[in-house]
């Protein structure tokens, strides 16, 4: 622990980044919260509740009078699916990858990491003719097929720093016991390694509630949009504004994904750091 | 390694190595099988659409050679994307870099209240990209931003009066400052239009960039520090090197390769963001705004000159192509050491 005075810096250093990243969350909130004839009155403190504020009607609004519930099933559903697929192909590949140490596995595994820098913005023109060919398009197994594309070499990436961790010598206990070496994967090593795959679990699942690019270029019907499609194109249409929904929108997929970041942080930071570089 | 323990072993890590040989493959080959088929295709597909005059309707177009790369270098609109994108990239990286080097070592040791905190600092990086942007939107507001709420009221109780707008003209409307810091006077009348004028909504952009990739960064550089061997920090205080003189000598030339690592990412994350820049301006106003990725987009979705957009995306290749260099170097750099 650090001494009062370090504690003080500390806090003084950190306090106006702090407010800075986390305004707009704040502002979110307060937003979504007001009622229409406070928030779009410019004589009102934009600070205070005023009128009949605060009210819950904008998350009614938000459940109620749009898609929204639609779109978040479509993200649980597609992330679901592809944290699975993920883990099927990534598992298997960062094991070995961590195990086969130097040479060109340590190669593999940096070009494998670096097909994750190639970015959707590259690739969404040609996928979207192979979604469209595959008749695939306006449907969420697209976005289910097309996912993992970037997923699998982040995870493989975490994955090898993690298995990097865990001593050859338990495996080797285990083959010693006659134990072949599939099962020794599946009965030790994989068991070993829970909360390393439950860092890949959230981390696949937030970059899949991430993407954007694709998720506007191969959908375009409201009911199979996904929540950072549908937000901010169906919410934000013309001159109507739904900014209190807007806001409601917002903040609920961001106050326990970052919750679930903190917690799982120091163990990302492990596998981060800890995969091909080291 | 193998090799080794064959010596002292005898057969059985013979066998091992054998079984080994045929298992690596076999584990990493549906991952690799992937990854060509939906990385590597479509990369491949992305360079030959380039060169052909391919519409939105079919996969084929008549062959062009290096037409649409030529068309798109010629036009004005492309210019200044390529523009936006290196200014945007640069400077929301450079923001991004000394911002997450003065948190990291902020947040690096524990204190109490660390939990807090760094949920606050966390908070931009686990909110969807979109999501946020779509916050900015509201932050930047034409009407009800509330950033010029702030600036043109009256905000610290009490008198004499303080108006941040005031303070704002005082320090930056001012001649001697060069064209891009100097600020016209902000009337509370006409308050500024953030993300409706040029200038200022390239400023917009930019900070919703550094505020996003600012955590993770943070969090890279705390990694950093963390791994930083508590020894070198004793041999650093008992020679005598302390504050600045310590940070420059021993805490700079340590963390150099992880902030290397940050900012690679920080460049390939922003230079290929499309996201932004086509919820926060959709290149607007006039096309002032827009990068490489949202006029790829444009004209390869919108107008359906699929050719003519992935000749346009295919611009950033170098750029990343240069990244991977790099990674690949580093990494087998910290590989030999």
């Amino acid at each position: 622990m650090a001494t009062r005075r370090e504690t003080l810096t500390s806090w003084l250093i950190i306090t106006p980044f702090a407010i800075v990243l986390a305004f707009p969350f704040y502002w979110m909130l307060m937003t979504a919260l007001r009622a229409d004839n406070d928030l779009y009155d410019i004589e009102q403190v934009p600070f205070k509740f005023n009128a009949d504020s605060p009210t819950l009607n904008n998350f009614r609004f938000l459940f109620e009078q749009t898609d929204y519930r639609q779109w978040l099933e479509n993200t649980a559903l597609i992330g679901g699916a592809v944290v699975l697929i993920t883990l099927a192909l990534a598992l298997p590949a960062g094991y070995a990858l961590a195990r086969l140490s130097g040479g060109w596995g340590q190669t593999l595994g940096v070009a494998i990491f670096l097909t994750y820098l190639v970015p959707p913005t590259l690739l969404f023109l040609p996928l979207s003719r192979v979604v469209s060919e595959l008749n695939l398009h306006d449907r969420l197994w697209s976005l289910i097929l097309v996912y993992p594309s970037f997923t699998v070499p982040f995870s493989i990436w975490l994955l090898m720093g993690f298995f990097k961790t865990i001593p050859p010598e338990l495996e080797d206990a285990a083959l010693v016991d006659g134990a072949s070496r599939l099962t020794t994967l599946v009965r030790v090593v994989f068991p070993l390694s829970i909360p390393g795959i439950l860092t890949v679990v959230i981390f696949t699942f937030s970059l899949v509630v991430n993407e954007f690019v694709y998720a506007i270029t191969f959908i375009s019907v409201t009911e199979q949009k996904t929540i950072s499609a549908g937000v901010p194109t169906e919410l934000i249409r013309g001159d109507v504004f739904y900014w209190g929904a807007l806001m409601a929108a917002t903040l609920i997929p961001a106050i326990p994904l970052a919750l679930l970041y903190n917690v799982f942080l120091n163990r990302f930071i492990a596998g981060f750091t800890g995969g091909a570089f080291r | 390694m193998a090799t080794v323990a064959a010596g002292s072993h005898g057969r059985r890590w013979h066998d091992v190595f054998e079984e080994r040989r045929f298992l690596s493959p076999l584990l990493i080959a549906p991952a690799v099988l992937f990854i060509v088929l939906l990385v590597g295709a479509p990369l491949v597909l992305a360079v030959y659409l380039s060169l052909t005059d391919a519409t939105a309707g079919s996969l084929t177009g008549e062959f062009v050679g290096f037409q649409n790369y030529t068309d798109a270098w010629h036009s004005e609109n492309f210019r200044r994307a390529l523009r936006n994108t290196i200014i945007f990239t640069l400077v929301s990286q450079a923001v991004v870099l000394v911002g997450a080097g003065v948190l990291a070592h902020a947040l690096v040791r524990d204190f109490r209240g660390k939990w807090f905190l760094r949920f606050l600092v966390i908070l931009p990086w686990a909110t969807p990209v979109a999501l946020s942007t779509v916050a900015f939107l509201w932050l930047f507001h034409p009407l009800y931003s509330v950033v010029n709420w702030t600036l043109t009221h009256d905000v610290i109780p009490g008198s004499p009066a303080f108006f941040p707008y005031k303070a704002m003209n005082w320090a930056f409307a001012r001649e001697f400052w060069p064209e891009w810091i100097q600020i016209s006077p902000i009337e509370p009348i006409d308050p500024p239009q953030w993300l409706g004028e040029p200038n200022l909504a390239m400023a917009a952009i930019i900070f919703a960039h550094a505020w996003r990739i600012l955590p993770f960064a943070t969090v890279i550089f705390i990694a950093g520090l963390a791994s930083m061997p508590p020894e070198i920090e004793d041999a650093a205080r008992v020679d005598g090197a302390t504050g600045l003189k310590k940070f420059w000598y021993v805490t700079l030339p340590l963390q150099l390769p992880i902030a290397l690592v940050a900012l690679l990412f920080g460049i390939v994350f922003t230079a290929t963001d499309m996201t932004v820049v086509y919820i926060l301006t959709h290149g607007g106003p006039f096309n002032s705004t827009h990068v490489l990725t949202t006029w790829a987009f444009d004209t390869g979705i919108n107008s359906a000159a699929l050719g003519q957009g992935a000749a346009i995306s295919l611009y950033l290749l170098p750029a990343l192509a240069l990244v991977a260099i790099l990674m690949l170097s580093f990494a087998r750099r910290v590989e030999v050491t």
